[in-house]
């Protein structure tokens, strides 16, 4: 009789999500764990396939018997965790984020290439974001047009850097990074020139499909048009971690 | 080498000091420096020199404390302390034929700076026992005052395990802002499988105010090395940085100069004081971001990457460095190592209060007479800080609130300065101990304008990774300038107050998490400057 195959070395672990009981491997975040029983989370900066940035916080959960709160995407699930996604004050700090986001540049969805297909749009809509509360930071930033395929409008940018990371992570060139402190923050291609004189960029357009606002599109696309497809993140991202 | 061979050495080096009876000493770190005390060092060496007498030597020391009269010059028997010598103040080049002439005769009663005020009696100094006492640039000078005995001990009397035991009974705290004992920190790092680990010196000191850390870099640089060397030993380490900031030259100078030496001399390198421990350190400068300070965009830019937190876990304990167990710890905290293991850690644990052990270094700044830097017993209260060794508010004008913590932490008023300092009790009073700046107002303050400058300067430093703290911190400066200008409303308020509560819940690190501090501290404290400024309900 053949011996069984012995079976890599990763536990599996039970925890509860909104009163929910569900296993996970140890090695899973909480964002997968969600993903995976259907938990909608929400999340800006996250991509399945990319490395994890942290940097929306907008899929904060509560855990309990911890004061603070973590984010779902770079948290380990742990035997016992007790997790709630969907509570007032997680509410409440989601829209405030949101609500940031919508004063610090210029989204106007009336006249965006991406309106109606946009990530940042549909996850307000989500989150009950009628109106912003705080005032418009009102800096106008340039656009780069120069690339003969796509366009950056920094003024829709997020600075989630899931063009940096896709660029670098999976198309191998490492074009965008980021430059500058704070709200001053901008992305830029090779060592900030403009994005059609780049040494680097294969124009894949990888970038441009992962953008999840009108930040990065398409040259020619009008109001409402620039729809994203993202389906070949995962695929390409396990071929490449299975080298 | 072993400690016989270190204690000859010293003999030797006070042996070849022996005929000289009297030292004057000038303070030549960067404080006093940029008063001129460069020019008095040498004028008052060519003095001597002409003067012949051959029982008299001028050196350049660390910082003694009083930066505010600065230049400082230090007229004392040799072995004798700070407190024990003939202190000047303000002294200029033209003044050192006078003092040449006053080191055997009568002191010169115009330059007096009397050193039996409290501001001297009154502390305590183990970090600093050597700053203002010896040539930080010599590293003989460091061995004559019992330098490196601690090392060698550690390496060759004493096992990792021992090391951990002292430095865990010491209950010795970081010194870097969070407080986390020190002990746990390094048995977390031993216990990792081994392998290459790293130990890194946070000397970046971003916080307004602080300039604790580089003092020591200037005063005693071989005290921080033979810590970290220790620490590495403890923890099986091989290799350290220390990540200085830039914009501290003199520090970096010195750092330096006192790696080079030890290294020549065997207290670095691959068989550190001829046992199997090697330990190599390197330099990486900063360039002068406050959130490199955290310690994983420290990492990060150590591996050559923008400085930008990571979440955590995992911490660097466990992934630091190139994915390696790392130890991060402060500046003071290394500088403290090596009198634990001299007198053990029971002693160091005698000192201070129950969770707080050990002394502070603190930098007095803002309306205070002596402004500098200080080292108290931790449970000092904070009224003797400021009012008798700080001696009082200048001007005869009224204390207001004391900040303490930097950037993160909060103002305290005057019905609180009889709180002990200590990590404890600072945090009941919802501020921090932080790395040991002070910053000291007085009624011209006005509260609602300390608090945006804080917000401003959290505003710049922001990395600008996540949302919450980049956007956040932009929108508090904003709704803080409209308050403090007369132009904001209740709603105004309110949303400012909405604003602290979620950036503190949700940024990534600590900087974006404690940002809102001082404002919640001066609404805490002085609410009513704020409402005094609102427009009136419409
Ligand atoms: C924004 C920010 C800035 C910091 N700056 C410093 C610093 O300049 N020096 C320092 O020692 N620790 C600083 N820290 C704390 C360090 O991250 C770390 O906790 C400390 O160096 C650990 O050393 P310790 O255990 O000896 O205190 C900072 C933390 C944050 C969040
Ligand atoms: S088009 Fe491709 S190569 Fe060019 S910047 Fe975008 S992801 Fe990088
Ligand atoms: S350009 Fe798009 S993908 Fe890149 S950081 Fe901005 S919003 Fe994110
Ligand atoms: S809290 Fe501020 S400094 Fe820290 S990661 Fe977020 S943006 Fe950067
Ligand atoms: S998805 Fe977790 S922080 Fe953005």
């Amino acid at each position: 009789m053949p011996l069984p195959t012995p079976q890599p070395n990763v536990r599996v672990v039970t925890l509860r999500i909104d009163d929910r009981d569900l296993s996970a491997r140890e090695d899973e975040t909480l964002i997968e764990v969600c993903r995976e029983n259907r938990i909608p989370i929400p999340s800006l900066c996250h991509l399945d396939g990319l490395s994890v940035w942290g940097g929306c916080r907008l899929c904060m959960v509560e855990i309990a018997g911890q004061g603070r709160l973590v984010a779902a995407c770079s948290t380990r699930v742990a035997e016992g965790m007790e997790v709630r996604t969907d509570t007032e004050r997680l509410r409440h700090y989601r829209r405030t984020i949101v609500e940031l986001l919508f004063a610090e540049r210029n989204h106007v969805c009336s006249v965006c290439v991406s309106n109606g297909h946009c990530e940042l749009q549909t996850l307000a809509q989500r989150c009950g974001v009628d109106h912003v509360r705080l005032p418009y930071r009102q800096v106008p930033y340039p656009v780069d047009s120069s690339h003969e395929m796509f366009r950056l409008d920094h003024n829709r940018c997020i600075l989630c850097t899931r063009c940096v990371r896709v660029c670098d992570e999976i198309e191998g060139a490492h074009t965008w990074d980021v430059m500058n402190r704070g709200s001053d923050c901008r992305v830029i291609t090779d060592l900030a020139r403009p994005w059609g004189e780049s040494e680097t960029c294969t124009s894949c357009g990888k970038c441009v499909q992962v953008c999840p606002t009108g930040a990065l599109v398409k040259q020619g696309t009008s109001a409402g048009e620039m729809v994203k497809d993202q389906h070949f993140l995962p695929i390409l991202a396990r071929r490449r971690h299975a080298r | 080498m072993h400690l016989e061979d270190l204690a000859e050495q010293a003999a030797q080096y006070r042996n070849e000091e022996a005929h000289i009876e009297r030292e004057v000493r000038v303070c030549v770190a960067a404080s006093c420096q940029s008063s001129g005390s460069l020019p008095v060092l040498e004028a008052l060496k060519s003095a001597c020199d002409s003067r012949g007498a051959g029982s008299c030597k001028v050196k350049g020391v660390g910082c003694m404390g009083l930066c505010s009269a600065g230049p400082l010059v230090a007229v004392a028997d040799k072995d004798c302390d700070l407190n024990e010598s003939v202190l000047y103040r303000d002294v200029t080049p033209d003044d050192a034929p006078d003092i040449m002439a006053g080191v055997c005769g009568a002191p010169v009663e115009r330059l007096r700076c009397p050193t039996d005020q409290p501001f001297f009696s009154r502390q305590h100094r183990i970090v600093l026992e050597h700053s203002g006492l010896i040539d930080p640039e010599s590293l003989r000078g460091y061995i004559a005052v019992g330098g490196y005995a601690a090392l060698i001990r550690a390496l060759t009397e004493m096992t990792p395990a021992d090391v951990l035991r002292e430095v865990t009974t010491s209950g010795l705290r970081g010194r870097g802002g969070g407080g986390y004992p020190t002990g746990l920190k390094w048995s977390t790092i031993a216990k990792m499988p081994p392998g290459q680990k790293y130990v890194v010196c946070n000397a970046d000191e971003g916080d307004p105010g602080a300039f604790m850390d580089r003092a020591v870099l200037e005063s005693d640089p071989h005290r921080v090395l033979e810590g970290m060397a220790i620490a590495a030993y403890a923890v099986g380490a091989s290799k350290g940085y220390v990540y200085v900031r830039a914009e501290y030259p003199l520090a970096v100078e010195r750092l330096e100069t006192a790696i080079r030496k030890a290294r020549r001399a065997g207290f670095l390198g691959a068989k550190v004081a001829d046992t199997q421990f090697a330990f190599e350190v390197e330099i990486r400068l900063g360039a002068g971001a406050f959130v490199c300070g955290e310690e994983t965009a420290l990492m990060a830019s150590i591996e050559g990457l923008r400085g930008q937190p990571r979440p955590r876990p995992p911490y660097p304990a466990e992934s630091g460095l190139w994915g390696c167990p790392t130890l991060i710890n402060n500046v003071e905290t290394f500088a403290n190592i090596a009198p634990i293991i001299r007198e053990g850690g029971d002693w160091f644990a005698s000192i201070g209060t129950e969770g707080s052990k050990g002394t502070k270094v603190f930098a007095l700044a803002g309306k205070i007479k002596n402004t500098g830097l200080i080292e108290v017993p931790m449970g000092t209260s904070l009224r003797d800080i400021i009012e008798v060794i700080g001696g009082g508010i200048p001007d005869g004008r009224a204390f207001k609130a004391v900040q303490t913590g930097g950037p993160s932490g909060g103002c305290i008023p005057e019905a609180h300065l009889d709180i002990p300092v200590d990590y404890d009790s600072l945090k009941t009073l919802g501020t921090i101990m932080g790395s040991g700046g002070m910053i000291v107002m007085d009624e011209t303050s006005c509260m609602v304008d300390v608090a945006r400058f804080f917000m401003e300067f959290c505003m710049s430093e922001s990395c600008g990774k996540c949302i919450p703290c980049r956007a956040g911190t932009w929108q508090m400066h904003a709704l803080l300038d409209t308050l403090t200008k007369g132009r904001g409303t209740r709603a105004d308020l309110a949303l400012l107050e909405d604003l602290c509560e979620v950036v503190r819940a949700t940024s990534l690190c600590g900087l974006g998490q404690t940002a809102p501090n001082p404002v919640l501290s001066t609404l805490r404290y002085f609410r009513d400057e704020y409402e005094a400024k609102l427009l009136p309900d419409a």
